[in-house]
């Protein structure tokens, strides 16, 4: 909308005219001055100038929506109103049915906690046959750790979608939906995106993933104040990337330890001696996840992945739902404390579900590996 | 007061200057149609000026020796006026006493904090806490919601919604013992029919939306919230000339300011946090920099203790600097519900 050329606003045309002669083009070219500069260069009084920029500015605008006409176009158009389930019962109602569609969702834990399994599992998800309760689309897939196995994957299909992955030819069909792109530079990946912008409204794409950007950028900056900026441009494309072709995009991110020096507290609480305890978005009190506070805005979900002790001691995964988690409940006051979902994570994911209900998971982790 | 501070053209302003009008006070005593013959222009023309001169110059001499000046309130109207002034509530009863009874009209109110804890959620809240009917002591008014990160969830706001109407109805069963309040009629739906939802996707089109407001506003008069959500995003990313940004910044956040005023509605602007070296350590602030932090009347920070989120009432020129712990459940959950912590600072 902001690129929109001022000669075709209707602006009257001795106005129009200025504009132009002054390269003031664009409706952004226009906002980005303030009256009194633009009054400056254009040489014309303020009243002139103020009727210009309000027209502008209304044509600029992009048009208002009510959130109930919002809320019926997503019932109207869209699958479970814009939500991929992730079969995680718990998790699907604390996200209001599955992982949004035009948003980035991001899965944040230690290695080895699952996140690639639960991408793995999300891809397939998306790329099954709508009556089997899928997406029926394809799957762009960013393997940035090479950490993508098309035989665990099948191996997740088979355990969890026995009625489909047994059909002759449906494993190869299903598989043959998923499209792995491994870029091993920042750079590369920047392309990839760009390709993948053109290709995800005429390739029927219904899922992104990006497994892990931490890794890209991890690898090429070491100095903070680079990555923010380069981070920047990434934040913003993905962003509209998921909106504009309206898709979830998941991202998973690593954890590191936490700086000294790092800071986690306003300035006032310092002052006032707060008893402060240490901030909960540092799980495990030592790590905190990777990429940023830059970053950490940008990402509209974010699912942390941890281990927690168990009954009979064995680890469990469990998922908190750091954004989303108060959505569990419709409560007046907007926000509660998050609380964790704990259920065996890795059991129903890996789709040993039925199987292994009273089994300590610390077993199926093993099976895995066996496999692997 | 020097001519270079007029607000009229280049030109014009050559042409009085070169005319030997070099100080407003020159203007005070000429007529257009003499200013017309010496600057060579038309006579509607100097007209124009002249009206821009005299209102500058009145702007100009405030230096009290006029005892009434247009445009001027006395304290003890804007007192009494205040009192009247309704307040939206958050939903969360230390929040509201803190910030003396709910955000304020007429005002910009800035709410800050990290990542997930609870900005977008505190706006929806708001957007739906303002459209509570005035039998209700509420305001009765409709919200614009301006997205600029995607972050608004639509089922969310649905849920508030429910949850807030519970709490009316509630309330109407109580209060209907004594005085048969006629029943509510108002469907979930209805708060979200009332939102408008401006989705702003670069920084040029938040300024386009925000110079728009003021229109939009005079045909939707019952508009009694706009909420940012979040003003920093896109001026966050690939700004190179920090000049220009704070230029647009401040010329925003006066328009806001003015928008509050002049429709007596509630500006809620909601901003990112980043690191800030000062005093040879890193700690967290809100985005947008130091000039920025002048912009809005009220400041509000959210924050962790713990695991509590807490308010912090950074700046305010007439709530004393207070914090206290926020997001307390509807049903006061011993879990959720905090006492208040005061401190002055």
């Amino acid at each position: 909308m902001a690129n929109k050329l001022i000669s075709q606003m209707g602006l009257p045309k001795s106005i129009t005219n200025i504009f132009a002669a002054r390269n003031i083009i664009t409706a952004k070219d226009a906002l980005s001055l303030t009256e009194f500069e633009l009054m400056e260069l254009l040489d014309v009084g303020l009243a002139e100038i103020m009727s210009a920029v309000a027209q502008i500015s209304e044509i600029a605008c992009p048009a208002y929506q009510t959130a109930l006409s919002l809320l019926e176009q997503r019932i109207q158009n869209e699958y479970l109103a814009g939500h991929l389930p992730t079969r995680l019962k718990g998790l699907d109602e604390a996200l209001c049915g599955g992982i949004p569609f035009g948003v980035l969702t991001e899965l944040v834990g230690p290695a080895g906690i699952g996140k690639t399994q639960f991408c793995l599992k999300l891809s397939l998800l998306a790329s099954l046959p709508a009556n089997y309760g899928g997406l029926d689309g394809r799957v762009i897939y960013i393997d940035a750790e090479s950490k993508f196995s098309s035989r665990r994957m099948i191996e997740i299909g088979v355990n969890s979608f026995p009625e489909i992955f047994h059909m002759e030819g449906m494993a190869q069909e299903m598989a043959g939906r998923i499209l792995v792109l491994r870029p091993t530079s920042l750079s590369e990946f920047t392309e990839s995106l760009q390709q993948i912008k053109v290709s995800l409204l005429q390739q029927k794409v219904k899922l992104v993933v990006i497994d892990s950007m931490a890794a890209l950028v991890s690898g090429e900056y070491e100095q903070g104040l680079p990555r923010q900026h380069s981070l920047g441009w990434h934040i913003s494309f993905i962003k509209s990337l998921a909106e504009f072709s309206r898709i979830p995009i998941v991202v998973t991110n690593q954890v590191r330890s936490q700086g000294r020096d790092e800071a986690s507290q306003y300035s006032f609480q310092v002052q006032s001696g707060d008893d402060t305890v240490e901030d909960p978005t540092r799980f495990d009190s030592h790590v905190v996840a990777a990429l940023g506070i830059h970053w950490a805005h940008a990402v509209t979900v974010r699912l942390v992945l941890e281990t927690k002790s168990g009954h009979l001691g064995h680890k469990m995964c469990c998922i908190k739902a750091d954004d989303y988690q108060r959505l569990s409940r419709p409560i007046l006051s907007c926000v509660e404390k998050s609380k964790t979902f704990q259920f065996p994570f890795s059991a129903c994911l890996l789709g040993y579900c039925s199987a292994v209900t009273k089994l300590p998971i610390i077993k199926i982790i093993r099976l895995y590996l066996y496999f692997h | 007061m020097e001519m270079s501070r007029l607000p009229v053209s280049a030109s014009q302003r050559a042409k009085l200057i070169s005319a030997g009008y070099t100080s407003l006070s020159s203007l005070s005593s000429v007529s257009p149609f003499d200013l017309a013959r010496d600057l060579k222009i038309s006579d509607n023309e100097a007209h124009e000026i002249l009206k821009v001169a005299s209102h500058s110059s009145r702007l100009g001499s405030s230096d009290g020796s006029h005892a009434i000046v247009h445009g001027a309130q006395t304290a003890w109207d804007m007192l009494h006026e205040e009192e009247l002034l309704a307040r939206i509530t958050t939903s969360c009863a230390d929040l509201d006493n803190i910030l003396g009874g709910g955000i304020n009209c007429k005002e910009v109110t800035e709410i800050g904090g990290v990542p997930g804890i609870g900005k977008t959620q505190l706006g929806i809240q708001l957007a739906v806490n303002v459209q509570i009917p005035v039998n209700y002591g509420g305001l009765g008014g409709k919200a614009i919601y301006i997205d600029t990160e995607g972050s608004f969830m639509v089922e969310r706001a649905l849920q508030v919604a429910k949850a807030c109407l519970e709490d009316i109805l509630e309330y109407n069963g109580s209060v209907r013992k004594k005085f048969q309040v006629c029943e509510v009629k108002m469907q979930p739906e209805d708060f979200l029919e009332n939102m408008f939802y401006f989705r702003i996707c670069s920084y040029s089109e938040q300024i386009a939306v925000i110079n728009y407001l003021e229109k939009f506003i005079s045909e939707n008069k019952d508009v009694k919230a706009v909420i940012i959500d979040s003003v920093t995003f896109h001026f966050r990313q690939d700004f190179e000339d920090m000049a220009l940004r704070t230029r647009l910044l401040s010329g925003m956040a006066l328009k806001l300011m003015k928008l509050a005023k002049k429709f007596s509605l509630a500006v809620v602007i909601l901003n990112q946090v980043t690191t800030k070296y000062s005093e040879g350590s890193f700690h967290l602030n809100l985005a947008l920099g130091d000039s920025w932090s002048h912009a809005c009347t009220n400041r509000v920070i959210l924050y962790w203790n713990g695991n509590e989120r807490y308010a912090y009432i950074d700046k305010s020129p007439s709530l004393r600097s207070a914090s206290a712990p926020v997001f307390c459940d509807r049903e006061r959950d011993p879990e959720f519900s905090f006492k208040l912590v005061n401190e002055s600072k």
